[in-house]
């Protein structure tokens, strides 16, 4: 793929006059998608894209225009040529944009992930054989995932990442169930076995008879994959330049009053440890880090090209979205492995399900427990819980009623597939939590 | 080009049971204005196709943007090594799933073609509606908004059907967020449903370009509201929420490939179960849900899925009696239930899954007034800004943009952050009013998402105004 990028940008580039620049993304995959159901093939295919996204700029007026292309050198340069014509005629028409912002200084860059995955045949035995007649239910995704960027000033970027995904659930009965990931770049046979164990110990706890509890306020221990979704919801404007700017954003209390979080919070967009590419569409490189709450108070926000031009600050080199892709919380204190004995008392929740915000303003969060949720007495799992909607503010939360967090991390690779897979992804501790709010 | 893949895939389908291919082409445009600044105009160009084999008890795809014979060829390889690495491990036996092929040709009327209007004249459109937004100087954002988006598919079988579709949408867009110290309030233009086929068309239907002073004014107001009491009230709910109550508590639990499992481990089970058809009470009598994609108009209309079963319209919820899923033919070859024409795929590299296209609660009797009459102790909610439900279907809470007491049979105060909760399969059964079709509006949205690997699609839902009894509401922090 890396080699026909640059054939498409060589020929994109011969197509521009001498007062257009360009800017060049392209995204690729080549990617198995094996979906299960009671633990047989559902549906089992491959897809192979590739999109060549294009910004046309003359002076300060641009237009963006995104073509598939098919691979065949004849067929794609007609649709390239097609869409810089295109977008020629629409830059003639549009008005000047204040905010464009551009890389001008060439940064290239190259990254490969290496990985060693099953075939087809052998996903479809393995995943199969492990299910040995028992319900399973999710999906295999994998193959790899390639990132492009390139513009007329010489810069080239290339991410190329083979990875695979097993995003899957042991069913009891009705919603009880135990979810798990098993994901990587090289997949291992005994790696795969000891999840399936480590899922059915669980299955036994979630086959007991389940225990409903009243709405009320409740101890409760929030496993990595829950605390994961959280963020994940909080990532949608919490800490982007746009929505803090705009207020609209959900930590609208932290920059308007100063509200901090527990001491022990600490979040750091980390693109050196994340899968996600170091480069974004207007080809800034992401730092290293960006510290966005340390010590519980907000710090720095994700600021795209677009916003920093708007609003008059440095970018750095976050996407358009302005959305993490490498999320990084700090581990607490907890020890992981007695996290049980510090419950004591209490839910465990091992997943959650459908977060949205019941008061944004106020960072007020509804969703529902789901799959591994268990009662926990003297330190041990006793029964699966029934699930529970639960209403709680993240200043709660994470600010006077968060006892602490674990000491061991979870690193979750995200299972996303919708228009490509995801190579986004959360390094998190759990948190132990106080007074959870839980309501129906 | 049309003709060129007919040829091409003719020669690639492999000797096998059945091969089937989906070619879909795909045109978008996005434009908008924010805070006075007239963002770039993005399109995208996007075709490919989806090769599909059933072959010896097995069944596989494989999809490639690189339509070329040797493409084809190659894809038509991967769908047949799919095919034999899933024989003996397969969930549904794909011979039970062949029909007769089928031909035919269907297209949305378009009244007012995008490519009619002028770019400059649509970004100058948006800059004066984005303008008229600006209500005061609490909005802190504000922004308007066009996409438009065409579809065409073709799906040929290599024992002979030839099926052709074209459709075309309009989605109008504005929101205004205004703000006072820690409190940011928004207001959209039908919470970005406002969705139809057609084209510029949809501008007047919709209300589109009468709408920015309203939204900007109301966003201002909600901010000096009190916040929405908590309590059980009486719910009278607007179309623009009311598609959300159906789509998530009506849609999603009625689609079979739920029931039968396919998506428990990521969008969810249904508290529905098979037995139920044909006499489970769903809700009151005044409910009556009908799967309808012959709609003109409506965003998820169609003359045949993506399977290539033609679409009727067919009755869901009958006074109140659950008849019929939401399943297309392979969920009811598995489950042995008749259901309807809904497997559908969001794009040419995804398969069909079954979606629930357009899902429409038909009118009652009640005028809006004759409702709000009726009412000694309520709520009247428009317009959805939080959801939120159990992977069962059951347990949800819905939040909305605005709301305004009622109180003794009157509209009185405006309030704000309004939320309610409850549980599906009781709260239908509270059903004690619905609209006459002069309080009905049909809405869509782009963005249902489903399905491993990850779907979104667009829906279709059209409703009247409907009133609840007795609901758990509440407010803000």
């Amino acid at each position: 793929m890396e080699s026909y990028f640059h054939d498409v940008t060589d020929a994109l580039a011969s197509l521009l006059r001498a007062d257009e620049i360009y800017l060049a993304n392209f995204h690729g995959e080549q990617s198995d998608f094996v979906r299960f159901n009671h633990g047989r093939v559902r549906q089992a295919g491959t897809v192979e894209t590739r999109t060549l996204s294009v910004d046309l700029v003359r002076g300060r007026r641009h237009a963006a225009g995104s073509t598939s292309l098919a691979g065949d050198s004849e067929m794609d340069g007609a649709r390239v040529a097609r869409l810089v014509e295109s977008l020629r005629e629409q830059c003639a028409v549009v008005p000047e944009d204040p905010h464009l912002l551009y890389a001008t200084e060439p940064c290239s860059s190259t990254r490969r992930v290496e990985s060693r995955l099953l075939a087809g045949r052998d996903v479809v035995e393995e995943i199969h054989g492990g299910a040995r007649g028992r319900d399973l239910v999710g999906i295999y995704a994998a193959g790899g995932v390639y990132c492009g960027f390139a513009n007329s000033f010489g810069q080239r970027n290339w991410y190329a990442n083979g990875s695979f995904n097993l995003d899957w659930s042991f069913v009891h009965s009705a919603d009880k169930a135990v979810a798990t990931s098993y994901a990587g770049f090289e997949w291992s046979h005994e790696a795969f076995h000891r999840k399936i164990e480590s899922a059915l110990a669980q299955l036994e706890i979630a086959s007991q008879p389940p225990r409903t509890v009243e709405p009320g306020r409740y101890r409760v221990y929030l496993a990595p994959a829950a605390l994961a979704d959280f963020l994940a919801l909080l990532g949608w404007g919490g800490f982007g330049l746009r929505a803090h700017r705009s207020k609209t954003t959900p930590l609208l209390r932290m920059r308007e009053e100063g509200l901090r979080l527990h001491p022990e919070v600490c979040l750091v967009e980390n693109a050196r440890d994340g899968l996600a590419p170091d480069f974004q569409e207007e080809g800034f490189r992401r730092p290293d880090q960006v510290s966005l709450i340390d010590a519980g108070a907000y710090r720095d926000c994700l600021a795209s090209p677009r916003s920093a031009a708007e609003y008059g600050v440095p970018t750095n080199g976050a996407c358009a979205s302005e959305m993490p892709q490498s999320l990084d919380f700090a581990s607490g204190g907890i020890p992981l492995d007695r996290v049980l004995g510090v419950l004591d008392k209490g839910i465990y929740v091992g997943n959650v399900w459908y977060l949205n915000y019941s008061d944004r303003a106020a960072c007020r969060t509804t969703g529902m427990t789901r799959f591994a949720t268990f009662w926990v007495e003297n330190g041990e799992m006793l029964a699966p819980l029934n699930v529970m909607r639960f209403d709680e503010t993240l200043y709660r939360m994470l600010g006077e009623n968060l006892i602490g967090l674990t000491d061991g991390r979870e690193w979750i690779l995200d299972a996303s597939t919708y228009s490509q897979r995801s190579t986004a992804s959360t390094r998190l501790p759990g948190a132990l939590v106080e007074d959870f709010t839980l309501t129906l | 080009m049309w003709d060129g893949i007919e040829r091409r895939f003719r020669v690639a389908a492999p000797a096998v049971d059945f091969c089937s291919l989906r070619l879909v082409e795909e045109r978008d445009e996005q434009l908008s204005v924010r805070r006075g600044v007239a963002q770039p105009p993005s399109t995208s160009f996007d075709v490919g196709a989806m090769v599909t084999v059933f072959d010896d008890g097995g069944m596989g795809y494989a999809a490639t943007s690189d339509l070329t014979l040797s493409g084809l060829r190659r894809a038509a390889e991967r769908a047949c090594d799919w095919a034999r690495a899933m024989r003996e491990r397969g969930l549904v036996d794909p011979a039970a799933l062949v029909r007769p092929p089928r031909s035919g040709d269907y297209a949305v009327p378009v009244r007012r073609p995008w490519g009619a209007v002028p770019l400059g004249d649509k970004i100058e459109l948006l800059r004066r509606q984005n303008e008229r937004l600006k209500q005061h100087t609490s909005i802190e954002d504000w922004e308007a908004g066009l996409w438009y988006g065409e579809r065409e598919t073709l799906l040929l079988r290599a024992d002979g059907g030839r099926l052709r579709q074209r459709h075309a949408f309009v989605l109008p867009t504005l929101s205004a967020s205004a703000n006072e110290g820690a409190d940011t309030q928004t207001r959209t233009f039908g919470g970005h449903a406002q969705c139809r086929q057609g084209g510029l068309e949809v501008l007047e239907e919709t209300g589109f370009l009468e709408a920015p002073e309203r939204v900007g004014a109301e966003a201002v107001e909600l901010l000096a509201a009190a916040n929405s009491p908590s309590g059980t009230r009486d719910l009278l709910l607007a179309p623009d929420q009311m598609i959300l109550q159906i789509h998530e508590s009506i849609g999603h639990p009625l689609e079979l490939d739920r029931i039968l499992g396919d998506e428990r481990n990521y969008a969810g089970r249904s508290f529905v179960t098979l037995d139920m058809f044909g006499s489970y009470r769903y809700g009151s009598g005044l409910l009556n849900v009908t799967f309808d994609p012959t709609r003109p108009g409506e965003l998820a209309s169609y003359a045949f899925d993506d399977e290539g079963e033609p679409a009727t319209r067919e009755e869901i919820i009958r006074a109140g009696v659950l008849l019929r899923p939401l399943g297309g033919l392979s969920s009811q070859v598995r489950a042995g239930l008749p259901g309807v024409a809904n497997a559908r795929a969001s794009s040419w590299n995804r398969p069909p899954i079954d979606r629930m296209a357009n899902l429409n609660l038909e009118p009652g009797t009640a005028t809006l007034d004759e409702m709000i009459g009726a009412v000694e102790r309520g709520i009247y909610m428009k317009t959805n800004c939080s959801w939120s439900i159990d992977d069962s279907r059951n347990k949800f809470q819905f939040g909305c943009e605005w709301a305004r007491l009622i109180e003794d049979g009157r509209l009185t105060a405006v309030v704000k952050n309004p939320n309610y909760r409850g549980i599906s399969a009781t709260f239908w059964r509270g059903l004690k009013a619905v609209g006459r079709a002069d309080t009905m509006e049909v809405l869509g949205t782009p963005y249902c998402g489903k399905g491993e690997p990850n779907q979104a699609i667009a829906v279709g839902h059209a409703s009247p105004a409907c009133l609840f009894d007795a609901a758990d509401v509440f407010g803000g922090a």
